[in-house]
């Protein structure tokens, strides 16, 4: 297994490289300069001006050089310096992690007991009432746009019954400490976490239902079955856990997009997370930022892929690891 | 003394006593929305809007301007101009400390001004009359210029010149200092906290040279990224301020109507923000004057005010807004019209080409305007396709002149040589940069206004050159000029004083206090 694991990574290292690569062409491929944007919010573009503010943010030196110069500082785990908010790129993106982790790991929790549990529900009640109500329950979160989701959940439990607050990630001014302010995060969290959980319940819910019909027909459910096991059992233990896989499978890829995936739900309750600050950077051509942000979710998706595939074989003793 | 008069005195004293007697109280904390989140809070090296509305507490100018445009006293206290206008002497506060406690002084004042040279590029422009500055003594600072520059009492508020502290930046590399992320300034406020993504936080300074200001505790800036949500965190009082800009327009009218709500459109004289279409006045169509002046005619700007701007702003009649200097509406007028509108492209031979328009990418009032513009002209038979970008990749298309009409809004700094001139001077075209002269257009005798205009004597002189260039340009419409913009300040009504100057809320609260 431990082969398997150094294997995996070094696949990860050369995968990540290439990510890096074509990200920092793609980057530069849109229209857009840095410096212009700088240049003409000061309120003043003239032709020194830009061309100091390209010098600063070494976007005068040719593209080779650029990319050599970024993929050397990566090597040494430099992600580079934003000139736009004159901070090191790894310095704001650690400041946003915990919200976003807190944010995504909260959603996708959520996302994947729901989702499991009422799959299950729905497979075990197939073509009942409780079967047709969960299934449109999952879809209304699924179909209805994230922003949408969101101002609702704001209009009713904020604007209308003041229960849950409306932005942000605690009380700013409070000062709480200790409990309280676990209370007060928790209470801001509930909202954004359950918009974007609930969004992602619903293809859980759905995999999960359809791949445990599919087992329920399999061979050795009947042989189950024949052997007297009572049916909670049967459904717990052979249909649910043979039918989990491909809903690892979906979970794996969800925990990585999570992390840059949250855009839209950090805007609109104003959570201080990674998929605001990357939104931020690609408006303001941020070049070195938004490479980071990249960076960081790129390497999360590789870690979570390969999670996942350890998961596989818990679930599935059957599985071995190729080395 | 008739009894109708004294009763109109009484009256009068009766209505203003209350207003007289309202002392402003000490103490409390306000919660304002600021959007953007600024990328920094140092005002030398970044100046965009949100930078300067919160730093423009921590950072002050030799100078505020009252909502006349008239020079107030700020670190500053008083000024005298030569008899031939071209040595300008300054006096200096005494007692100023900067928030870490070390004397501002001349040193400073001339520090400040080289490095702003360097890494602000309007001042650096505001600067080129300038000969030499020195400072006889720690409280004093003379400007000689070359010759003499009309609007240089202008040019000394704290978003065009902020002073910065000399201690903390000679000789280090400005754009790493640490101080960048933690300023030091000598304003009424002090930086306290900023959390990334949430809200920035300043302090009152105890230190403040005016005696007793500023009231105000503390000030948190919340940065809320979604235009609906920073209106609900109006709407359930979880902030009491909402700058201009701050919500989307379609929400002012319903905002203003809440409970102790207050609003106003003052604090934006300085700036004087001025919306027109961009014109490519060198190739296709629009390179021909009958075809923009048709432009001129087909756009209803009055729907354009009253629908999408809920009835806010002023139709603008030419290049200088109204609150500018030698600003004049005795100009050629472009009514809503299009039947003139479609005998002018008759007339200019306009057979259908296509015409790339481009919106601004600044929100969804902006995108309406878009669609407005693009249905008046469609009406009058151009042929109009509208082109989506971002805002950087609309400005690439702009600098690069690779567009036919495009949305934008400036600021124009109180006076034509500061704010205006910038963008019709053929000296001010240059390829691959925005806001200067991007149309294209080139007119001698416009040049020459411009150019003597800066430097001419007296007033009264000034005034005619450029109202002259005024009627010029109107006649020849090197942009179309849409609408001198309001941003409306939504406040509760507790929030006293908060607009004192014609900066607005960019020049700081330090007058704000509320009443609890």
């Amino acid at each position: 297994m431990l082969s398997f694991v150094a294997q995996r990574v070094v696949k990860g290292v050369i995968v990540l490289l290439a990510i890096v690569v074509l990200n920092f062409f793609l980057i530069r491929l849109a229209p857009g300069d840095p410096a212009v944007v700088m240049a003409g919010e000061a309120g003043a573009s003239d032709q020194i001006f830009v061309q100091q503010l390209k010098e600063k943010f070494g976007l005068d030196k040719p593209l080779p050089e650029q990319l050599f110069i970024y993929v050397k500082g990566i090597a040494t785990l430099d992600l580079g310096f934003s000139f736009r908010q004159q901070a090191p790129v790894s310095k704001l993106i650690l400041e946003r992690l915990p919200a976003t982790l807190l944010l995504t790991l909260t959603a996708f929790t959520i996302s994947l007991m729901l989702g499991v549990l009422f799959g299950t529900f729905a497979a075990r009640f197939a073509g009942t009432f409780l079967d047709t109500a969960i299934t449109v329950f999952a879809l209304i979160f699924y179909a209805m746009p994230i922003f949408w989701v969101a101002l609702m959940g704001i209009l009713l439990f904020s604007v209308t019954t003041d229960w849950l607050p409306s932005f942000g990630y605690e009380t700013v001014g409070a000062n709480l400490t200790g409990l309280a302010h676990v209370i007060d995060v928790a209470q801001h969290l509930i909202m954004p976490a359950m918009t974007l959980g609930l969004f992602f319940m619903a293809t859980y819910t759905r995999m999960t239902r359809a791949s445990m019909l599919e087992v329920k027909r399999l061979d050795f459910v009947k042989t189950a079955r024949a052997k007297g096991l009572s049916d909670a059992v049967i459904q717990r233990r052979h249909v649910l856990r043979n039918a989990l896989l491909p809903v690892v499978t979906l979970a794996g890829v969800h925990s990585g997009t999570l992390i840059g995936g949250a855009v839209i739900t950090e805007t609109v309750f104003a959570w201080p997370g990674i998929g605001r600050l990357m939104y931020d950077a690609l408006l303001q051509r941020d070049y070195n930022l938004l490479l980071g942000v990249f960076v960081i979710c790129s390497a999360m998706v590789l870690i979570f892929n390969l999670i996942t595939d350890l998961v596989y074989r818990l679930v599935d003793p059957r599985i071995e690891y190729a080395t | 003394m008739s009894k109708r008069v004294l009763l109109g005195i009484l009256l009068a004293c009766g209505l203003t006593a209350p207003a007289l007697a309202q002392e402003p109280k000490t103490g409390g904390v306000i919660n304002a929305v600021i959007q953007p989140e600024p990328p920094g809070l140092m005002l030398a090296m970044v100046q965009n809007g949100p930078v300067q509305m919160v730093a423009g507490n921590i950072f002050e100018g030799l100078l505020r301007y009252s909502p006349k445009l008239e020079p107030q006293p700020e670190l500053a206290e008083s000024w005298s101009v030569s008899d031939d206008a071209k040595t300008y002497t300054f006096k200096l506060r005494k007692g100023v400390t900067w928030h870490d406690g070390k004397p501002f002084t001349a040193a400073d004042v001339l520090f400040s001004i080289e490095m702003l040279k360097q890494t602000h590029a309007r001042a650096r422009n505001n600067l080129v009359q300038v000969d030499k500055i020195e400072a006889p003594d720690d409280y004093t600072v003379v400007f000689t210029l070359k010759q003499p520059f009309g609007p240089f009492l202008g040019i000394f508020e704290v978003g065009s010149m902020p002073m910065v502290p000399k201690h903390l930046y000679e000789g280090t590399d400005f754009k790493t200092n640490p101080y960048n992320n933690a300023p030091i300034g000598t304003g009424p406020f002090m930086f306290k906290e900023w959390q990334k993504g949430s809200f920035i936080r300043l302090v009152k300074n105890p230190n403040y040279y005016e005696k007793g200001k500023p009231y105000l505790d503390e000030i948190y800036w919340q940065v809320i990224p979604d235009a609906a949500a920073r209106s609900v965190a109006y709407e359930t009082g979880k902030v009491d301020v909402l700058p201009g800009g701050s919500v989307e327009n379609f929400d002012v009218p319903r905002l203003s109507k809440l409970k102790d709500t207050c609003v106003t459109g003052a604090g934006w004289e300085f700036f004087s923000p001025l919306a027109w279409l961009w014109l490519n006045n060198r190739q296709g169509p629009l390179a021909d004057k009958r075809v923009r002046q048709a432009v001129m005619y087909a756009i209803d700007r009055d729907f354009a005010k009253d629908v999408i701007w809920n009835g806010l702003g002023k139709v603008a009649t030419g290049p200088s807004a109204s609150a500018i200097k030698y600003y004049t509406d005795d100009v050629p007028k472009y009514p809503y019209d299009p039947a003139k509108a479609k005998a002018l492209l008759k007339e200019a031979g306009y057979k259908g080409e296509k015409i790339r328009l481009l919106p601004l990418a600044y929100g969804e009032t902006w995108q309406r305007w878009g669609e407005a513009v693009k249905q008046n002209l469609q009406d009058v038979g151009m042929n109009i396709e509208t082109i989506a970008t971002d805002v950087a990749g609309g400005n690439q298309k702009i600098g690069d002149w690779d567009y036919d009409i495009a949305f934008t809004y400036l600021y124009q700094y109180g006076d034509p040589a500061l704010g205006v001139g910038r963008n019709y001077v053929s000296s001010a075209i240059a390829k691959g940069q925005v806001f200067n002269n991007v149309e294209g257009y080139s007119n001698p005798e416009i040049d020459k206004l411009f150019a003597d205009g800066a430097v001419a004597t007296p007033d009264s002189k000034r005034k005619e050159i450029y109202e002259k260039a005024q009627k010029i340009l109107v006649e020849d419409v090197p942009v179309a000029w849409m609408l001198e913009l309001q941003f409306p300040t939504i406040t509760r009504c507790k929030v006293k004083n908060l607009i004192t100057t014609g900066i607005g809320v960019n020049d700081g609260f330090k007058d704000a206090w509320l009443d609890k």
